[in-house]
């Protein structure tokens, strides 16, 4: 049980946080043949284009409704309607996701307003799905756009139905997953004889496939029809606190129920999913999931007696820090310092004293005695300060090949984290030497102390 | 905001500007910044090229006043090398909230520069305005002034919320920001008559120091570069220098005009890419101080230096001829494009199939012309689906440009090298042509190619 606090300074300090459009941004990638928008002025996609360019090393569809100072006190209408007129013709989208940013937010504007009236004068844009989430950057974190942004896009797309689709099932991954780990995920799903709809997903879109044509909007992920056909489905399944958000509204629009896992790293964690999928599908567990239960609880095994003991310091969203902090934990390490960026009713659980609403400044003055430094590649430069050892885990990481392809959901997923992260506890053992075991200081002169007393 | 307006028309008018000037009255009132498009925008904004401009200087603590979106998403991501401080790698930002929006987020950013300066006590800060809080009405001017008197520091304010325009205008902005607050507001420790500025390097990958022994050799010292690898206290003193070097396209160009009003520096404006320009650089460099006073001596020993490393380089480059025999260049850039660089890879024996010429002149567009052939495809704005359908038909054999379009060429399964911003090569001088020689043959004649455009042998 934590206690959660939030950093009192005025001057965040390396900043572990990024911005809610950002998050919803992502999102949008994971829908086909999508073109995100930032309703804002250009910078803001600039920096999110450099940011996702350097995590996926990927083509990153982005676009920006370019607004300046005149427009935004103005209000942002027809800047609105120029993107969306000039996007539809251009990129022929089947879809286009509009996140609002800080500024256009601190103009409140009405912005279903005035979709009505650009759908109004302009019937070619009938058909196009368009979907917008309010997202101001002053408020919440990169997880919470994303988690927003499902919602919105089920809010809009999912319909009920009274025709079910056989096997069908809902899969809502949070923002922490990477492409490698939705495809464990939907591995699994299938091993039962199940199909999966996958809200957003990035491991259609973000996955580094070579396309046969450069096409401007994303290419893979969810179709609109899928997401359509979302109310069709024998369950939903929500990966992370965060996809509640989503996973209610569907409930709520089609009436189909959900579940949510707050995580799928970890023995148990994994168990329980499983068996989850066994009721739904009426299917025994299959042999490989028996043999990969057996071969993570030998990884555990193995791995316990460089976990334990050791203290960590981690700075991740909510969902990530409750993932990879309770399977450290669970294999006996002390989670000595953890810093997140936004709040979840997760963290009062987390397993430490305490939990930090903050930055990397925090998790760097917390982690100096720790053994091993976990967050994302801005983590570097603490580390090189501290002499501790990174582990790199969420998003950005730019300095490092294969971000999203690295897996730690499943049996097989959370195996190879224990592998990779006990390994950097092994390079980073401490050897002993002469003078590992020095006398205190105090018995030099023992004679001249007992003649005082 | 009013005072930003007009120092936005103030840098609008840059006489020094040949492009500006070439315009007509009211067209030079709307400045560089063109109306961008909704929906078909590329590019960073004013605050991010002030950032660009200025975060090389090492030793400053660098505060980004706005929410998180600023900072946050973008932070440490520049290659400016420093030899010393990393200050300027910390990423310091006021993350305001819905609270500031409703009651203003000046004691904020008044507490922000407390807690830095208690902190990391920096020689200076520098404070940059962004676009919400702007439009609330921060005034940052007046939180720095107060900072600074409390403080008894230099506290900078950079006004340059995004939204007034181009990453363009914000090194512009950044540069007015250094001449109105910082430099000559500090003396330096000593002089000589081989002092110079260089203005508009950022130290990209470490480029300065390709640069740097030559200088050295020469016994010619850099009172400041603006902004690479600088010290707060080199630019607040770099009003004595003799000379200026202003280097990267038309970036700075106010900062070197007005020092040479204000200061009587002479300037000239030069590139350290490619051999030839690098030795006219240097020649120039020479002749200012020598005009401002140096020893004449300084001329011969520039032209043996230059002719001794010339050779050194075209000894290195040569071998690579054949090599590049009937390999052809697509070479997208937008705008940073040293002519020198064009026809040294010509020189290697590469051919330039096509250059962009997006914020060229048509001075620079009768060059390429000459330079290429009247046959060299210009583009104005080759769109991605272009490129790709170009790269794919085998029209070129490598791509140089920056990295946004890096996956349209390596999705066409085609070498690519990075030659804008965030490289991590260094190109500069002598030395940096030898390393982009080495850098194209490396892409070009790297063993995965023939492999990855196989087809699968089910196909
Ligand atoms: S456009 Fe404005 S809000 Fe966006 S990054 Fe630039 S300064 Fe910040």
């Amino acid at each position: 049980m934590a206690i959660v606090s939030t950093s009192k300074k005025a001057c965040t300090v390396n900043p572990l946080k990024m911005s809610q459009p950002m998050g919803g941004a992502l999102a949008f990638m994971g829908l086909a043949n999508c073109m995100p928008v930032l309703h804002g002025s250009q910078g803001c996609t600039a920096f999110g284009l450099v940011l996702f360019v350097r995590h996926f090393r990927e083509a990153i569809p982005l676009q920006t409704t370019a607004m300046n100072e005149v427009t935004t006190i103005m209000g942002g209408m027809d800047n609105i309607e120029q993107a969306l007129l000039n996007i539809n013709k251009r990129a022929q989208p089947e879809i286009i996701g509009l996140c609002t940013t800080g500024l256009t937010e601190t103009r409140s504007e009405d912005i279903h307003g005035d979709l009505k009236l650009i759908r109004q004068r302009h019937p070619e844009l009938a058909k196009l799905p368009i979907v917008f989430v309010d997202t101001p950057d002053f408020k919440d974190a990169f997880q919470d756009g994303w988690s927003k942004t499902v919602a919105r896009i089920i809010e809009e797309l999912a319909t009920k139905t009274t025709e079910a689709i056989p096997g069908q099932v809902n899969l809502l991954p949070g923002s922490h997953l990477t492409a490698a780990d939705i495809e464990e995920i939907m591995e699994m799903i299938e091993a039962f004889g199940l199909t999966a709809v996958v809200l957003p997903d990035l491991s259609g879109s973000l996955d580094g496939h070579i396309p046969e044509q450069f096409t401007p909007t994303t290419l893979g992920g969810t179709t609109v029809d899928e997401v359509r056909s979302m109310g069709s489905s024998l369950a939903t399944l929500a990966i992370g606190q965060q996809m509640e958000r989503a996973a209610l509204e569907l409930e709520m629009r089609t009436g189909v129920s959900y579940t949510v896992f707050d995580r799928l790293t970890g023995l148990d964690a994994n168990d329980r999913f499983l068996m989850t999928l066994s009721g739904l599908s009426g299917r025994p567990v299959p042999l490989k999931y028996r043999r990969q239960r057996s071969q993570l609880v030998d990884a555990m095994l193995d791995g316990h007696f460089y976990f334990g003991g050791k203290k960590v310091a981690i700075g991740a969203e909510p969902d990530l820090l409750w993932s990879l902090g309770t399977l450290m934990s669970e294999l006996g390490c002390e989670i000595a310092a953890a810093v997140t960026t936004t709040y979840s009713p997760q963290l009062e659980k987390m397993p430490c004293a305490e939990v930090l609403i903050g930055d990397l400044e925090d998790l760097e003055l917390r982690a100096k005695d720790c053994d091993l430094l976990v967050t994302h590649s801005h983590g570097r430069q603490a580390s090189e300060r501290l002499g501790i050892p990174l582990f790199r885990a969420g998003l950005p990481c730019f300095d490092r090949l294969g971000a999203n392809h690295r897996l730690s959901v499943g049996y097989r997923g959370t195996r190879d984290l224990i592998f990779q992260i006990g390994n950097v506890f092994l390079e980073h053992s401490h050897e002993n030497a002469p003078d590992s075991w020095p006398l205190p200081e105090a018995n030099d002169e023992p004679a001249t102390q007992a003649q005082t007393v | 905001m009013a005072v930003l307006n007009i120092k936005v028309q103030e840098v609008f008018n840059e006489p020094a500007c040949d492009k500006n000037q070439a315009k007509g009255e009211k067209e030079r009132k709307k400045g560089c910044t063109k109306q961008l498009v909704p929906g078909a925008a590329a590019g960073g904004c004013a605050f991010d090229g002030a950032k660009i401009a200025l975060q090389p200087i090492i030793d400053v603590a660098h505060i980004v006043h706005g929410p998180i979106a600023c900072e946050g998403n973008g932070w440490d991501n520049r290659g400016s090398k420093s030899s010393g401080s990393l200050l300027y790698r910390t990423g310091f930002t006021t993350d305001i909230s819905e609270n500031d929006i409703i009651y203003g987020g000046e004691k904020r950013l008044y507490k922000a520069i407390r807690e830095v300066i208690e902190k990391y006590d920096p020689p200076a800060v520098f404070v940059y305005q962004t676009c919400v809080t702007a439009l609330i009405g921060d005034e940052i001017e007046a939180v720095c002034k107060a900072a600074k008197e409390k403080f008894n520091k230099p506290i900078i304010p950079i006004n340059v919320p995004g939204f007034v325009g181009s990453k363009n205008l914000g090194n512009k902005l950044a540069g007015e920001a250094l001449l109105d607050y910082v430099i000559g507001t500090e003396e330096p420790e000593t002089t000589t008559p081989y002092d110079i500025n260089i203005i508009g390097e950022y130290n990209l990958a470490g480029e300065m120091w390709q640069i740097k022994p030559l200088l050295d050799h020469l016994g010619i010292r850099v009172l400041a570069c603006i902004s690479g690898d600088a010290r707060y206290h080199e630019v607040a003193s770099s009003h004595r220098a003799k000379a200026a070097m202003m280097v990267c396209s038309k970036a700075m160009i106010n900062v070197a005009r007005k020092m040479e009003e204000r200061y009587a520096i002479p300037f000239f404006e030069g590139s350290f890419y490619g051999i030839s320009d690098t030795s006219d650089s240097l020649r120039q460099i020479a002749k200012l101080l020598v005009q401002r006073g140096a020893p004449e001596d300084l001329l011969s020993r520039t032209e043996i230096l230059i002719r001794r490393e010339e050779a050194r380089a075209w000894e290195r480059l040569n071998g690579y001829r054949k090599r590049f025999e009937g390999k052809r260049v697509l070479l997208i850039t937008g705008g940073v494009k040293s002519w020198s660089v064009v026809s040294a890879l010509q020189e290697v024996g590469l051919e330039i199939v096509g250059t962009s010429v997006k914020k060229s002149t048509d001075e620079d567009k009768e060059r390429v012309k000459e330079l290429m052939g009247e046959d060299a495809h210009m583009f104005d704005d080759l769109p991605p689906r272009e490129m790709y359908k170009m790269l794919k038909e085998a029209r070129a054999d490598i791509m140089l440009s920056g990295g946004r379009s890096q996956f349209v060429a390596l999705k066409a399964k085609m070498p690519w090298l990075d030659i804008n911003q965030e490289r991590h090569q260094a190109y500069a001088g002598y030395e940096g042509m030898v390393t982009l020689v080495q850098e194209i043959d490396k892409a070009l004649y790297n063993p995965i190619w023939e492999q990855v455009r196989k087809d699968a042998p089910w196909q």
